[in-house]
């Protein structure tokens, strides 16, 4: 042998430096795969090895072994490691991508693995242009689990699950991965390659290898499919099983580049720098100075408050933010609050309600069932609400007049048109803010700052906030209005 | 003091970007979308990733692929969503990899409905997915503690490998309390069995595969100590009135705050009840119950569920003590009327002690 071929033959044979030195998947053969004889993954693997090597990407590598045959793929890979479940090994590997930008992640899966259980994740995390690799190693089969049909399997092709062989009608056509992906914007590369005769190997290598490289450049994902021969499973010798990839298989997965955009590609822009770990804080407004100061009102307290208040009405009415108010200045004033939506499907029939406490001790249950202040904006809420309300309680109702089913003598009425009321400051829409006001008048305890406070919180637009100091200022004297008139 | 009104799925998020959370995948439901939410406003601006996943599959494999990459991550979803997620649960657990999910309960079985039901306990508590493992559950049942578990939550998982779920209901996800944050971030840390693409991790690998009989054996029987730790270090339940009560109630999450409720009627009325209320779910908080035998005639678990948790109270008790049971399902919420009817009854079947014009109102 010449000193040429001599190093052309340990250019081909030595082991690539991404490989251990020794295979512990099969004890007794530590320099052997546990691979069948004429099996593709054991080329693939050697030129995956390589392509890291000469990349020289080893210590940023992350391989992610699938379900199947190479499942054991880590035994044979000296970089980092990790084993997936079946078919998500694209959304693993997005998941390791995204928080560790600066690794190499390359997914590994067979065609069941990717095209059948994986489909979505395959499909998703292709569109989104994750910047990882895919080798596909597409063998036709379910493998490991002994020669059940597979997506990939071609028509006629018998298996274990389809004992006549495939059919279009039953089974439906061999599904093209490759140029299923070809369709998307976002992938920068996909190719077909087999493993039918040295050629073929040859172009695979050198596919592979470019996968690998458009990751360590940013660009994006790229895919590899790979028609590889399983003699077991066929049934075939390795021979026969080789070239029945180029004979038979290429005739149905015909080999080529789908998508090459490796050229207008640019890397990603980096993500934003993280911030200071001081800033977070900052970030999430849960500083000091974005908390409320709760005043320490000492007399408040003492005045035992127990306010279990129910407002209700449409959706639109301002029915929550007329509860956030109430709560925001609860809690400013140094009370216990809480504040409780209905949610869901009545705000999207159109009506909309919310439980708000207020005490001066700790709130046990934020559900208000028996609310000792209902808030009903119109009727429908009366209807359902206003039999619940204690004993010495108070309805204010948005109504002229109170309908006279819900007539009760153990509790104060204030039947008004708030809309109305509303109208005649400006706007009718503040009619939230206007009972917001009577109620503040009979629960009568929490100070003015408070409410001025609690106002400016939760209402952002300046317009807003004049107008509905001026309905607060109303609903409190219509209120007084009411209580002297009760009075007298 | 200083305190902010905010919904529980809000503080879920503050806390655990506090808590050096810095990957979210999710995918949107009802009522847990505005955890999503608040994770895509948050998240970039703190240095995090978030991305909606497309599939709930899919969420749950790219936390396990942050979290083998050793990032603390979290994703948030309720009842048909945690059911989709119960394959990459069953991974992590296997291959010991820590994450927090928030699982902000709805009604089931099938689609349903939106509003609050208890149904995901059996799911999340007895770990929904194949395999010998077990999820830590953390059962807030205010604001606070929605900010206060999820810390604890990334704390646990980390701690002991292994997935933390935040078993909350609509009602506390949706609800507005004050709430007090801690003063400092956590700073996120690499842990030295994560898979970071470096070459100080080159060596490491995640995996839940373990091919041999014996071997796989040895790895169950590793888990089975790590939750006897588990057992044995980090139950917690609040005891409200409990110690000495005769009528023990037993309720987490929202019904936990109910029967704070019933539990002030009742007493104000001369009946000797308490709360016993689980904070974890598991591990179960089985020797505060036990302790509370002594005293306690009869146990009375409700739930917004058609009981699920009541087996876990029966064994803890070990048939020493009767266990009644109230449910309420659908979204129906069990009103502390019905629940003081019925320890009203109960108070007349196991306290014949009691004074004749107390009971006289019966």
């Amino acid at each position: 042998m010449s000193s040429a071929m001599d190093l052309e033959y340990t250019a081909a044979q030595s082991k690539p430096k991404a490989f251990y030195e020794s295979f512990e998947r099969k004890e007794e053969l530590r320099h052997q795969t546990h691979y069948c004889p004429g099996c593709g993954h054991g080329i693939v693997h050697k030129m995956l090895a390589r392509a890291i090597d000469e990349l020289g990407i080893q210590d940023r590598t992350i391989l992610i072994s699938p379900v199947g045959c190479s499942v054991f793929a880590y035994y044979y890979f000296d970089v980092g490691n990790v084993q997936a479940a079946h078919g998500r090994a694209p959304a693993v590997g997005t998941g390791i991508q995204r928080s560790r930008p600066g690794s190499i992640v390359i997914g590994y899966q067979g065609d069941g693995d990717l095209s059948a259980i994986g489909s979505a994740e395959i499909l998703h995390a292709a569109n989104r242009g994750e910047n990882i690799t895919v080798i596909f190693v597409n063998n036709a089969i379910y493998s490991m689990t002994g020669g059940q049909m597979a997506p990939t399997t071609l028509l006629g092709q018998k298996s274990t699950t389809t004992p006549d062989g495939r059919t279009a009608e039953h089974e439906g056509h061999p599904l093209h991965m490759s140029e299923l992906l070809a369709t998307l914007s976002a992938p920068v590369y996909i190719e077909r390659v087999g493993l039918g005769d040295n050629k073929q190997i040859a172009q695979a290598a050198r596919a592979v290898k470019r996968a690998v490289e458009n990751q360590v450049r940013g660009l994006g994902f790229s895919l590899v499919e790979v028609l590889s021969p399983c003699p077991t499973i066929w049934k075939m010798p390795p021979v026969e099983a080789q070239h029945w990839v180029r004979d038979v298989m290429e005739k149905t997965f015909p080999l080529g580049v789908f998508v090459d955009r490796t050229k207008e590609s640019r890397p990603r822009a980096a993500t934003n720098a993280a911030p200071a770990l001081e800033e977070i804080p900052r970030i999430l407004g849960t500083r000091d100075e974005d908390a409320d100061a709760i005043d320490d009102v000492p007399a408040l307290r003492a005045q035992e408050v127990d306010l279990h208040v129910r407002v209700s009405g449409f959706g639109g009415q301002g029915v929550l933010l007329l509860g956030e108010v109430l709560a925001e200045a609860g809690m400013d004033a140094g009370l216990e609050v809480s504040w409780l939506p209905s949610y869901g499907p009545e705000i999207r029939s159109g009506t909309s309600n919310c439980h708000v406490r207020l005490a001066s001790s700790p709130i046990d249950s934020p559900l208000v069932t028996h609310p000792n202040v209902l808030v009903a904006m119109n009727e429908p809420s009366l209807k359902k609400f206003s039999a619940g309300v204690r004993p010495g309680g108070w309805i204010l109702y948005n109504g002229a007049t109170l309908p006279a089913e819900y007539e009760r003598q153990d509790i104060r009425i204030l039947a008004r048109d708030f809309t109305r009321e509303a109208d005649t400051i400006g706007d009718p829409r503040a009619a939230n803010m206007v009972m917001l006001g009577a109620l503040l008048e009979i629960a009568g305890t929490l100070p003015q700052a408070s409410i001025d406070a609690a106002l400016r919180h939760c209402v952002k637009q300046p317009k807003w906030i004049d107008l509905d100091e001026r309905a607060l200022v109303l609903g409190r004297s219509l209120c007084k209005q009411f209580l002297e008139r009760g009075a007298a | 003091m200083r305190k902010q009104l905010m919904k529980g799925n809000e503080a879920i998020v503050k806390s655990a970007i506090l808590s050096g959370c810095r990957a979210f995948y999710g995918y949107p439901i009802t009522p847990a979308s505005e955890i999503t939410e608040a994770a895509a406003f948050y998240m970039p601006k703190t240095g995090g990733v978030f991305l909606q996943a497309e599939s709930e599959v899919a969420a749950i494999n790219m936390l396990y692929g942050a979290s083998s990459a050793g990032v603390r991550c979290m994703t948030a979803s309720s009842g048909p969503g945690i059911s989709l997620m119960q394959e990459g649960i069953s991974y992590m657990a296997g291959a010991e990899l820590p994450c927090v999910i928030a699982d902000i309960t709805r009604g089931g079985p099938g689609l349903g409905n939106i509003a609050s039901e208890q149904s995901d306990y059996h799911q999340v508590v007895k770990g929904g997915g194949h395999g010998n493992y077990h999820t830590i559950v953390l059962a807030p049942h205010s604001v606070q503690e929605m900010a206060d578990l999820t810390a604890l939550a990334f704390e646990l998982a980390d701690k002991y490998r292994n997935p933390v779920v935040l078993l909350a209901d609509g009602f506390i996800g949706q609800m507005m309390e004050p709430v007090e944050f801690p003063k400092r971030a956590v700073a996120p840390r690499l842990p030295h069995w994560a898979v970071a693409g470096t070459a100080d991790s080159r060596g490491n690998l995640i995996s839940s595969i373990h091919l041999g009989c014996d071997e796989l054996e040895a790895h169950v029987c590793n888990l089975e100590a790590k939750y006897r730790r588990v057992e044995r270090n980090e139950p917690r339940a609040e005891d409200w009135y409990a110690n000495g009560a005769e009528i023990v109630l037993v309720g987490y999450g929202i019904v936990g705050r109910i029967l704070k409720a019933v539990t002030a009627e009742a007493r104000a009325s001369g009946l000797n009840v308490g709360l016993l209320r689980p904070i974890t779910l598991y591990p179960f908080p089985s020797l505060h119950f036990q302790r509370l035998a002594a005293r306690g005639r009869v146990f009375v678990v409700v739930e917004m569920s058609n009981g699920q948790m009541v087996d876990d109270v029966r064994l803890a008790l070990n048939g020493v003590r009767p266990v009644e049971f109230l449910g309420r399902a659908g979204g129906n919420v069990p009103t502390h009327h019905e629940v003081l009817a019925l320890v009203k009854k109960l108070a007349k079947k196991y306290c014949p002690a009691l004074e004749p014009e107390e009971l006289a109102h019966v």
